[in-house]
């Protein structure tokens, strides 16, 4: 709270332009590190303006946080001779690993649909779908699909109301990272809305890097396979063993 | 505590993993058998990838083979001559099985290849085990039972190539020992075990091996092998993940000497069965899951990823 406060006050001293926003992370940077068990993110900030609060409409605020894009497949099961198989399948030409979207109100009510589609804000138009054969509804189907999985793993969020306004100047919200993120570079947006449509919008990234080891052994997973078979070979004879020895020098 | 594998891209934990591998060490240390199929179902129940569990699970099997072998070279009662015609047969299988899991891979249904192949192996093993122990039981009961008569002829022995192995003192064709090394190379591949449930039945009854070579000749095979395996599914898929090794290892190498010290207290007909339910067990969960309408039609696979 002390943050804002400052950032508040600090704002009050600038020359003031228009609605103007300005927020801030509790961390710029993740770790996944051996023990990574999911990270909770603060995200706050301020509104800074030139005139007095309108009363003819209200201030929202927006925040998403987008995970780097993958190719990903959905596929659909079906029943084939008495046991479950993927039968069906929709490319995805890319998906955000990890989204979450924050706002002070219903997103339906506070967004409109032309501003939703030039800024890209709701999970389904963060999803580009590749072009297939199959019919729209079909491939709606499977985008819907791709939509609820990764809400039942936590990987899509949509907390609708889930930002605190305060005097609709100061607004803060905590967002939950899983265990299951992947690497890479995670864009945060804080969109300010009147009227349905988007005044100010500004980003920001969080890092998300796997610790030194676990990057250590990734790395050398997927460029020096040969080392890394070697390794793991060398592990297991050392441990299986060096285990079994070291019982049998117990015993004696 | 949480674990976070680098490779699985997930965490789990810990305590579950060196419980996996304890348990399954233990019964390894008990029944001598290598515990790769169970293992493997037990990852996939707890959240690993099929793809990574299967990698990683035939990298624990060098870790619980490779003390085994090293004390039977000791021994001598490894045929090194029956046990390199079985890993040449191995290798090749094991390259076919990889071809045929990374083939299933793109084609979207690796996961239900694996699941269909311990369907199949664990009922199969499991019924035969019941069958055998019950039997077993009811024999140590009315030991009067005539006993079963080993080492016959088949035709298959008479194939041509034949070959001569003086440690077994067998004269057989070298074609049986090739098939049966590479049908246990290809389970290792596709389904992440050792496959010494097959091998061992199999060089006893079919290629008439004596039983005091069997286990030192199988577990040198499956050493090598399962090297040879970890090593492909490194360099073709990059799914074997070392962090979830060490635990499964550490877990395993402990419970296996627990469970060799338990195991002389206990009687082992009753064990056997023990076991054989629990094999049969883990099968039913697998099947059910295949058989039963999931709740959730739709799954989604990233490019690259398990």
């Amino acid at each position: 709270m002390r943050v804002l406060l400052i950032l508040w006050l600090g704002l009050l001293a600038l020359p003031l332009r228009a609605e103007e926003v300005i927020a801030g992370l509790s961390q710029r940077s993740v770790a996944l590190t051996v023990n990574f068990e999911g990270s909770e993110i603060l995200i706050y900030g301020a509104v800074r303006r030139e005139e007095p609060l309108p009363d003819d409409s209200d201030l929202n605020v927006i925040i998403t946080i987008e995970g780097p894009p993958q190719t990903t497949v959905v596929w659909r099961k079906a029943r084939r001779l008495g046991i479950w198989v993927n039968t069906d399948r929709q490319d995805i030409r890319a998906a955000p690993s990890f989204y979450a979207v924050a706002t002070t109100g219903p997103l339906r009510e506070i967004l409109s649909q032309d501003a939703d589609l030039t800024h890209r804000i709701s999970t389904r138009l963060a999803i580009f779908e590749a072009r297939g054969a199959a019919d729209p509804m079909e491939r709606a189907s499977f985008t819907e699909a791709l939509i609820r999985v990764r809400e039942g793993q936590g990987l899509y969020q949509q907390h609708d109301g889930g930002i605190d306004l305060e005097r609709e100047t100061l607004f803060s919200t905590r967002l939950t990272l899983p265990k299951t993120i992947v690497e890479g570079r995670y864009a945060a947006r804080i969109l300010l809305l009147r009227d349905g449509e988007v005044i100010d919008e500004v980003e920001t990234f969080i890092d998300v890097r796997k610790a030194f080891l676990e990057h250590w052994l990734t790395n050398l997973a997927y460029e020096q396979p040969f080392l890394y078979g070697s390794l793991a070979l060398f592990l297991a004879v050392f441990f299986g063993w060096g285990a079994s020895a070291l019982f049998r020098l117990m015993r004696n | 505590m949480q674990v976070y594998l680098p490779i699985a891209e997930t965490s789990v934990n810990a305590f579950t993993l060196l419980g996996v591998g304890g348990g399954v060490g233990m019964l390894s240390g008990m029944f001598g058998v290598g515990g790769g199929f169970l293992i493997t179902p037990l990852l996939f129940f707890i959240g690993v990838p099929p793809t990574v569990a299967v990698a990683t699970g035939v990298n624990q099997v060098v870790a619980s083979s490779i003390s085994g072998v090293l004390a039977h070279l000791k021994r001598k009662t490894v045929d090194l001559q029956m046990g390199t015609v079985l890993l040449i047969g191995g290798l090749i299988g094991s390259l076919i099985g990889i071809w045929f899991f990374n083939l299933m891979s793109r084609l979207g249904q690796i996961d239900l290849i694996v699941q269909l192949s311990y369907v199949l192996f664990l009922g199969i093993i499991g019924g035969l085990m019941l069958q055998e122990s019950l039997r077993a039981l009811i024999r140590s009961k009315n030991p009067s039972a005539p006993k079963r008569k080993l080492h016959k002829h088949y035709w298959l022995h008479n194939l041509p190539f034949k070959m001569k192995f003086r440690t077994s003192g067998l004269y057989i064709s070298v074609f049986p020992p090739l098939l049966v090394g590479m049908g246990v190379g290809v389970l290792a591949a596709i389904m992440g075990v050792g496959g010494g449930f097959i091998m061992v039945p199999a060089m006893i009854y079919l290629l008439g091996m004596p039983t005091k070579v069997v286990i030192g000749t199988s577990l040198f095979q499956i050493t090598f092998v399962a090297a040879f395996t970890t090593m492909m599914h490194a360099v073709t898929n990059h799914s074997v993940d070392v962090m979830l090794a060490i635990f499964l290892i550490l877990g395993g190498v402990v419970g296996a000497q627990i469970g060799t010290r338990v195991g002389l207290k206990l009687k082992a007909e009753q064990l056997r069965i023990a076991l054989a339910l629990l094999v049969l067990a883990v099968c039913g969960k697998i099947a059910f899951d295949l058989l039963w309408p999931p709740a959730e039609l739709y799954s989604v696979t990233v490019l690259g990823r398990f």
